[in-house]
């Protein structure tokens, strides 16, 4: 992976509609997409990310701003003059053609010589497994085959940039999971840089090199899987990607206090919300030095792991996830009083 | 692949209650096969002294379609022109129709298609409307507009177009327009039919795979809505052929087509074995152009 930017989005911003109806889908947004990454923007629907994926395939154009393709403004070309595909939603697979010329439609497109038409719609064919389905029609094929093929359709071409708006989402988990982990070997192996629009953080933190966390048309936060999830900058991106219990507190002197004890803090001053991930709670007998005193509220078994709810003091709840033992042990039963301790480091002050 | 136990019910359900489509059946034959039979019966006989048919059978009939029998000696036979340049003009003005109301039909077709579902019925209803008025009444409307005297010649002359009426009227292209106007909504409907199952994300698709706006219509959009070409073609053309009143109304007694050829037969020409074999010829011809364009547009395959 390189440095150099692949895509670049300055300051886009998108309304759609006018007067009282109008819509604010993307505000002033900018990212930069480095070459030969797996870029994700990941977000609730409605929050603008399709949006900004379809303007760099070329189907929008941002209403303000402009879109930058191996640092060449794009912003007024059309999508077939762009070299950037997309894997969509629907798929949307020719019908009246088989596999093998969904593949090479692309490539006919482009005035490619017949034989190597030929040659790469065998290539991308063997790549995505489906070589044996070359001859057949789109509607004879599964809901994962018909996946593969829009992956081959997009990938043969050999684009700049794949786009991909949540290709995964019409399949069931066991498939999903396997596509993911299909979906990343793909892109090692070309070394293709890829945009994949999702809502499904699991999914953006599995595969991901680099997420951005979006919202009401703005990006909150762009980093590293690791980044987003263990220092998410505020309270919605804490939420949103993975479980986290939020504690209010006050700090004062590099010390917020809590329901029955009080934890170091790196910064804040006053009312603050603290976030923990459950993984960072732990629970101890109480009376431990440093733990917070309270009562197992609830306690919801999930195979590999428990959530243990606890009560503090005031009834602010903190869930703690304990890893379930070699017989199933699943931590302390409902109503036991307990203490609860932070792993050091766990603890982020957030801004509201 | 195998078919499944319910398909095998089905089958077999249907297979016992094949007594339920007798009535159906006896209708075809009384209304559309018998009446067949009977022309082609005619074909083969003699004209009647002043109407009708009469004895003996004889191949004399299809012989006229093609040969001119000289009128002094009758051993003496020409190649029948007038029979020949009917047909040919018949053939040529349900080709033209059929191009013209595909070429105004599928954006039309488009655009309903792409309304707002409340709004879609009321476009289809408007297309509906003029099957609502008898077709003479429908064709003299067209001839009011197009006439010497007619709305289009007073608005081409009050604005100082032309200096002197248009002549439409009694002209090849008076019957083409006539037979646009009239089968210009069997055209739109399999049309609409065939685009409203469009899938419009395929456009984006296409566009993304590089091809031009061109290159979406004929790679992706024209194959895709091929059934409802075939379909509004076939249900243009086959009446457009065997068109009556329009170019009777608008083409006067000289544009004759094929169908106005065939009625003079059984009318003033007295001549019901060639009206009969004109009209078994014309089935002919239709059935097997038919059953051409279909193989060709199909692109031989049997499926989709």
């Amino acid at each position: 992976m390189s440095e150099a930017i692949a895509v670049e989005a300055r300051g886009v911003s998108k309304v759609f509609g006018q007067g009282d109806g109008a819509v604010r889908a993307l505000d002033n947004v900018s990212v930069a997409v480095r070459s030969g990454e797996f870029f994700t923007l990941l977000g609730p629907s409605g929050c603008g990310k399709t949006t900004l994926l379809r303007m760099i395939a070329g189907f929008e154009s941002p209403t303000s701003g402009s879109i930058l393709l191996d640092g060449t403004d794009i912003t007024d070309l059309p999508p077939n003059r762009r070299p950037v595909n997309t894997v969509f939603q629907s798929y949307a697979l020719f019908p009246h053609l088989t596999v093998a010329q969904n593949v090479a439609f692309g490539l006919a497109m482009l005035g490619r010589p017949g034989d190597e038409v030929k040659r790469r719609t065998a290539e991308m064919l063997a790549l995505v497994k489906l070589d044996a389905m070359a001859g057949r029609r789109i509607s004879q094929l599964s809901g994962g085959q018909q996946q593969r093929v829009a992956l081959a359709r997009a990938l043969a071409p050999a684009p700049k940039v794949l786009l991909l708006d949540e290709p995964l989402s019409a399949l069931d988990l066991k498939l999903r999971q396997a596509m993911q982990i299909e979906l990343k070997r793909l892109q090692t192996e070309t070394g293709i840089t890829f945009i994949f629009v999702t809502h499904d953080q699991e999914e953006a933190l599995t595969m991901s090199d680099r997420i951005a966390v979006m919202s009401a048309g703005h990006i909150l936060q762009s980093g590293s899987p690791r980044e987003i999830y263990s220092r998410p900058v505020n309270r919605f991106v804490a939420d949103f990607i993975g479980e986290t219990n939020f504690i209010p507190a006050t700090v004062s002197g590099g010390v917020a206090a809590l329901p029955g004890g009080a934890v170091p803090v790196a910064r804040g001053a006053g009312r603050v919300t603290l976030a923990v991930r459950p993984e960072h709670v732990r629970l101890v007998p109480q009376g431990t030095e440093g733990a917070l005193p309270g009562r197992v509220t609830n306690s919801v078994y999930f195979g590999t792991d428990s959530h243990i709810h606890v009560a503090l003091s005031d009834g602010t709840e903190v869930v703690a996830r304990l890893q379930s033992g070699p017989e199933g042990q699943s931590g302390p039963a409902v109503g036991t009083e307990t203490g609860i301790t932070f792993a050091p480091g766990s603890v982020q002050v957030l801004e509201d | 692949m195998a078919a499944t136990l319910e398909e095998r019910r089905d089958r077999d359900r249907v297979r016992r209650n094949w007594w339920l489509s007798v009535p159906a059946l006896v209708l075809l034959f009384v209304a559309a096969i018998g009446p067949l039979f009977i022309v082609l019966v005619y074909s083969f006989l003699t004209p009647g002294d002043y109407t009708g048919v009469q004895r003996p059978f004889t191949t004399e009939a299809w012989f006229q379609i093609f040969r001119e029998r000289d009128i002094f000696d009758p051993a003496v036979t020409t190649w029948a022109d007038a029979h020949i340049t009917i047909f040919w003009r018949s053939v040529k003005l349900a080709l033209a129709t059929t191009l013209i109301t595909f070429a105004v039909g599928l954006p039309t077709a488009w655009f309903i298609a792409t309304r707002p579902p409340a709004q879609r019925a009321m476009w289809l209803f408007l297309i509906t409307i003029p099957f609502w008025t008898n077709l003479l009444i429908r064709t003299f409307a067209i001839l009011e507009i197009i006439r010497n005297e007619g709305l289009l010649n007073q608005v081409l002359l009050g604005l100082g177009l032309r200096s002197e009426p248009l002549q439409l009227l009694y002209t090849d292209t008076a019957v083409l327009i006539g037979m646009t106007y009239v089968y210009l909504p069997l055209m739109v409907l399999p049309l609409f039919a065939a685009i409203d199952r469009f899938d419009m994300r395929l456009i984006e698709a296409g566009y993304d795979l590089y091809a031009s706006r061109l290159g979406v219509l004929r790679r992706v959009i024209l194959p895709i809505i091929r059934p409802g070409i075939i379909a509004g073609s076939i249900l243009v053309f086959i009446p457009a052929l065997g068109a009556y009143v329009t170019p009777r109304v608008l083409g006067g007694g000289k544009n004759m087509m094929i169908g106005n050829f065939i009625e003079l037969q059984f009318g003033q020409g007295r001549n019901w074995p060639l009206g009969s074999s004109l009209s078994v010829m014309l089935l002919i011809v239709v059935t097997v152009a038919l059953l051409f364009y279909v193989r060709v547009a199909t692109g031989g395959r049997r499926d989709g």
